[in-house]
């Protein structure tokens, strides 16, 4: 199955975009109408999405369908939900993982933590927090610090799917391993494994972690700001936009936090040409964590 | 015709063959070369340090965006796939591609996509078959294929296997890749000096 999906993803033989007369300035016509139609005929707004990115989505669905262009697509896709539903998926990448990148973990331990101590209530943001995974691994460090009890956590993506998923809290058994070896270089206080009893075909997280998680639906691209936070974690969602609509989510962010808020990005993300570099301070580089100091 | 962008990729060996690579090429070299070399999740600053200490060329991790500059090696990350735009680069998380990410195949392909025939792709030393895909995709919108001599190679597969699909493609011993990259990189500027005049 895997392998069967990595053949797809690579495209290398697609009939139309491989011949040397193929006109890459005419399939971005195409690639930019498509988007203009999902955008009007349904709402979902992948107009300033990361073209390369989306590209490749689209023609890994195009080729699925045995379809030859992205018009032909959009076709099908303008006169048939179901088959936007499938693009839905397409688009939407949700790979995430327990404690993924543990050295920021930790230094969120010895950084970050000392900060929220003097808060009598924290109120933290995972935008984009896909199937939870990342809500589950903060929620478990801030049991461990005492900070749990106060407090709330809001955790939103685009995706209905997935947040479903992040709710059920059952997470794949195999992976456990892994989850297990990240949690002990984040600097985890326990052992990882008090956190799940094996059920349902899967590891079903203490629910406790969730008691003061509120998830649900929020759209970065469309959707306002819906409260003030002292931190607020956005991983590798926004390498997905491109730098203008990256930008305008900054301009969220920056509305969403409160002056000496904690923003959190993806190991390989910055600040750099945002409009609201200057109002952040990087914690600990090379960690992706910014205070917001004016 | 000028080419935008060189792509590399290896994996087993691949440190002293691109050590081998960038060492050979003078600092202005004017292309943009973006490398990726299979390894795991969390070595990347070794491997940036490793590099720079052997070429002239500026060597820098890649963060989502970044710009493509000339004179400056653009190492993929650990754990992101590397997609090349018109000009900058962007990152994306999906799942590893037969096995790998970084994949030299989805780096390849969006290169060939953005630069076509404006693309140099080289394939190295190195224990599968990554790459062999990606090079063919840049060979067949019009782009150069090289690919080191298997012989020369730590690890002969990779680049066999890039043969194997690339059959065109110019297979070089080790020592005379950065010499060809100059080579391309001065018969084009010829040929652009020749249109302008
Ligand atoms: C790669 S996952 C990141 C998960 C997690 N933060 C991590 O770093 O492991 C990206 C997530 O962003 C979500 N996303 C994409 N576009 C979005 C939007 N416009 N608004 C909210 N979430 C979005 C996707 O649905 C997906 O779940």
């Amino acid at each position: 199955m895997a392998v069967q999906i990595a053949e797809t993803l690579v495209a290398g033989d697609a009939p139309d975009r491989n011949a040397p007369n193929y006109k890459p300035d005419l399939e971005r016509i195409e690639i930019e109408l498509l988007l203009e139609g999902v955008f009007r005929q349904y709402g979902f707004d992948f107009r300033a999405y990361a073209y390369a990115s989306i590209r490749r989505r689209l023609w890994k669905r195009i080729e699925e369908e045995g379809l030859k262009s992205v018009s032909s697509l959009q076709e099908r896709v303008l006169h048939d939900p179901q088959m936007m539903e499938k693009l839905l998926l397409d688009l939407s990448i949700n790979v995430t993982a327990m404690f993924r990148d543990p050295g920021f973990y930790m230094t969120f331990r010895q950084h970050v933590v000392p900060l929220l101590r003097t808060y009598p209530f924290i109120r933290i943001w995972h935008a984009g927090c896909s199937t939870g995974e990342e809500v589950y691994s903060l929620a478990m460090l801030l049991r461990e610090e005492g900070l749990y009890d106060r407090a709330r956590i809001y955790a939103t993506d685009i995706n209905e799917v997935v947040l479903q998923r992040a709710k059920a809290g059952i997470f794949p058994l195999e992976r456990m391993q892994e989850y297990t070896d990240n949690y002990i270089r984040a600097g985890g206080k326990k052992s990882f494994s008090e956190y799940y009893t094996a059920k349902y075909g899967g590891a079903l997280f203490d629910q406790s972690l969730t008691k003061n998680v509120v998830f649900s639906q929020h759209n970065l691209v469309t959707d306002r700001s819906f409260s003030e936070f002292n931190v607020i974690l956005c991983r590798n969602v926004l390498i997905y936009f491109d730098k203008t609509l990256q930008s305008k989510v900054h301009g969220l962010f920056y509305d969403s936090l409160i002056t000496f808020g904690v923003l959190v990005l993806g190991s390989k993300e910055t600040l750099r040409f945002m409009q609201h570099e200057e109002s952040y301070q990087q914690i600990a580089p090379p960690e992706k964590i910014f205070r917001k100091v004016r | 015709m000028a080419f935008s962008v060189v792509v590399v990729g290896t994996s087993w060996g691949g440190l002293a063959a691109l050590s081998k690579l960038l060492g050979g090429l003078p600092a202005d070299f004017p292309i943009p070369i973006v490398v990726v070399q299979h390894r795991g999740k969390e070595s990347e600053h070794l491997l940036r340090e490793l590099l720079q200490d052997t070429t002239k060329l500026t060597v820098c991790e890649i963060e989502d965006k970044d710009p493509l500059k000339a004179c400056t090696v653009h190492l993929a990350p650990s754990n992101y796939h590397v997609l090349i735009e018109q000009g900058f680069v962007s990152l994306t998380t999906e799942d590893p591609v037969r096995f790998s990410r970084p994949s030299i195949d989805v780096m390849f392909t969006s290169a060939g996509d953005v630069y076509r025939s404006e693309t140099i792709g080289v394939v190295m030393t190195g224990a599968n078959e990554d790459g062999a895909r990606g090079l063919r995709h840049i060979a067949q919108l019009g782009g150069r294929a090289l690919v080191q001599d298997p012989k020369t190679a730590e690890i002969p597969i990779m680049p066999a296997a890039a043969i194997k699909a690339v059959p065109k493609a110019e297979v070089l011993p080790l020592a005379s890749i950065a010499p060809r990259l100059v080579e391309l990189c001065q018969q084009a500027n010829q040929v652009a000096r020749l249109k302008t005049v």
